[in-house]
């Protein structure tokens, strides 16, 4: 009997205690939970008070050295393939053309003053397939590229998820081919005149 | 049209102050030998559920829930949110209303109808103000707590309907909750009615009016009061299986019950039919306990806020805030408790409510006739 009363008696406090949380934190609905940062002292004493975050017109700032969305500073590329052969799941694709010697001044020099000797027309990172595991970074010799504190960059079309990075229009591209390819036939017809004359040469001495 | 009834039908506010005069013109009110008067009485507490449904049932529960839980609840839609529920509406009324190939037709399609007009039918014995009642019953109160039976009809004919396990299941457990809380609940209403010596709603409320205000109120008008007035509170809770009883709904067992096929306007309609009940049951606990529309604010002195506060329309205000206090209570409890188990709930009704409420029958009725 006395445990019959004692659970009539334990259930009533109970109910009471618990409504009396819950209408506390219904008041405390008028205000926003501090925002005290894991630094500091007040984090722990700020249990009271709303919690959600608006999000689109509210963000908790990441972190300024965070590593998010990856980023390529094509001015400092020198095409060299690295972070290519680097990734994991092949996320970034490149072409390169290789400079022209006349165009050398034209295609400039990185940020720490080192010749880039390629174009780079294309270079593509489909950013919806990195992991931001890093690797390229490391590996990359100029560091132009760069993991970038950006995390919310959601698209509705998924083919807007490819980031180009390349310094040069297709048509720029084409152009460059062509030249290479005109230099290359001349070196190669010179090669073959001088082959030929020094046959002739050989053949006249004989 | 006859003519007298022409010359009483005027703007509410004209129509006179006296007891039922709002709902007596209202009925009288024929056009073309059609009794429009009485249709348009009793679409005043339908449109009254839908307008409060929607703004205090569904938005209000959504803000409270959330603003316990240290959320904010919905924002996006409107300022604050406030047009949410209109867009709830418009996805119900575009949903496909599906009737579940095995189901059986005839009852999946009447449960939430004669859900719904279960907890509607007692709306007819509230009175909403000194003015407006929609049937002045002398036995309003027996007819109050009969009618809801209704629902448990409408209940068992949605779970069976469904040819659903988790429906059956939802259905069953509900039936064996709602006649099992009918028991205190009933002997607790007992007891405001034996204070009363009647079961007309309107004559009860009129027994708690008076200059003191809520002094007068039957909660505060015998010492043991409070306990069937507790005892009808927590078996009204379980009767319109509401949380911490609702067990026939158990979303983590049982999907959503009995309700769990319907969808479209008819899960509208189940909704609709709980928030009805919930403000039934709340407005039943003011009336017997709480003085219905009587001002609870006291004459002090020169200060006669009582008769400041009373009146037809002030009424009508006092009963829809007692009852809208009571559904926050209801609210509140439920974002406070977890769910009571079956067996719980079985123990709680027959172990602790029904001897409670015998034990405050007793105590009221020696009360009543000792104690002048």
């Amino acid at each position: 009997m006395s445990e019959y009363f004692g659970n009539i008696k334990t259930g009533a406090v109970t109910i009471a205690s618990g409504m009396g949380i819950t209408l506390k934190h219904f008041f405390n609905a008028i205000h926003r939970k501090g925002d005290a940062g894991v630094d500091d002292a007040a984090y722990f004493r700020q249990v009271d008070g709303l919690c959600t975050l608006q999000y689109p017109r509210e963000v908790i700032p990441t972190p300024q050295n965070g590593r998010y969305r990856l980023y390529n500073n094509i001015e400092d590329c020198i095409g060299c393939g690295q972070c290519v052969r680097a990734c994991p799941i092949a996320c970034i694709s490149m072409e390169t053309i290789k400079v022209a010697a006349d165009d050398l001044a034209l295609c400039g020099k990185t940020s720490d003053g080192q010749q880039k000797k390629f174009w780079v027309p294309v270079f593509d990172i489909d950013v919806a397939k990195c992991m931001t595991c890093g690797i390229c970074t490391t590996v990359c010799p100029t560091e132009c590229l760069a993991h970038t504190p950006v995390s919310d960059f959601s698209e509705f079309d998924r083919s807007n998820f490819i980031y180009h990075f390349g310094n040069l229009s297709r048509l720029e591209a084409e152009a460059k081919r062509r030249k290479n390819a005109e230099l290359q036939a001349k070196a190669q017809a010179e090669k073959e005149k001088k082959a030929a004359e020094a046959l002739k040469e050989n053949s006249g001495g004989e | 049209m006859s003519s007298p009834a022409l010359s009483q039908f005027s703007i509410p506010f004209l129509m006179g102050n006296n007891l039922n005069a709002w709902s007596e013109a209202l009925a009288g009110f024929n056009l073309l030998g059609l009794p429009l008067g009485l249709v348009i009485l009793a679409a005043i507490p339908l449109v009254f559920i839908a307008l409060y449904s929607l703004t205090y049932g569904v938005y209000g529960e959504r803000k409270i829930s959330a603003f316990m839980q240290d959320r904010l609840g919905p924002m996006e839609v409107g300022k604050w949110g406030i047009l949410q529920t209109i867009a709830d509406i418009l996805k119900l009324l575009q949903k496909e209303d599906i009737v579940p190939a095995s189901a059986d037709k005839f009852l999946f399609v009447i449960g939430p109808g004669v859900l719904f007009v279960g907890s509607f039918l007692a709306y007819a014995v509230l009175p909403f103000s000194s003015a407006f009642i929609g049937a002045s019953l002398n036995v309003g109160l027996f007819y109050a707590i009969g009618i809801v039976a209704l629902e448990v009809v409408g209940i068992l004919a949605a779970g069976w309907g469904s040819n659903n396990k988790w429906s059956l299941y939802g259905a069953v457990r509900s039936v064996a909750q709602i006649v099992s809380y009918e028991i205190p609940a009933a002997i607790a209403l007992l007891c405001g009615a034996m204070m009363a010596g009647t079961l007309d709603m309107q004559k009860i409320t009129i027994l708690q009016s008076g200059s003191l205000g809520f002094a007068h109120f039957f909660l505060f008008q015998s010492p043991i009061a409070w306990l069937p007035f507790l005892i009808y509170f927590i078996a009204s809770l379980a009767e319109v299986n509401r949380a911490p009883f609702d067990i026939p709904e158990a979303e983590s067992e049982l999907v959503a019950g009995y309700f769990t096929e319907y969808s479209g306007m008819k899960f509208a309609v189940i909704f609709l039919a709980e928030y009805g009940s919930m403000f039934m049951v709340s407005a039943i606990i003011s009336i017997v306990f709480l003085g219905g529309w009587n001002s609870p604010l006291p004459n002090i002195g020169s200060l006669a806020l009582n008769d400041m506060t009373s009146g037809p329309v002030w009424g009508a205000c006092w009963i829809i805030m007692k009852g809208f206090f009571f559904i926050f209570v209801q609210m509140w409890l439920r974002w406070t408790l977890p769910r009571l188990r079956v067996d719980q709930l079985m123990y709680l009704c027959w172990k602790v409510l029904t001897p409670f409420a015998f034990v405050s029958f007793v105590l009221t009725a020696i009360w009543e006739v000792y104690v002048p």
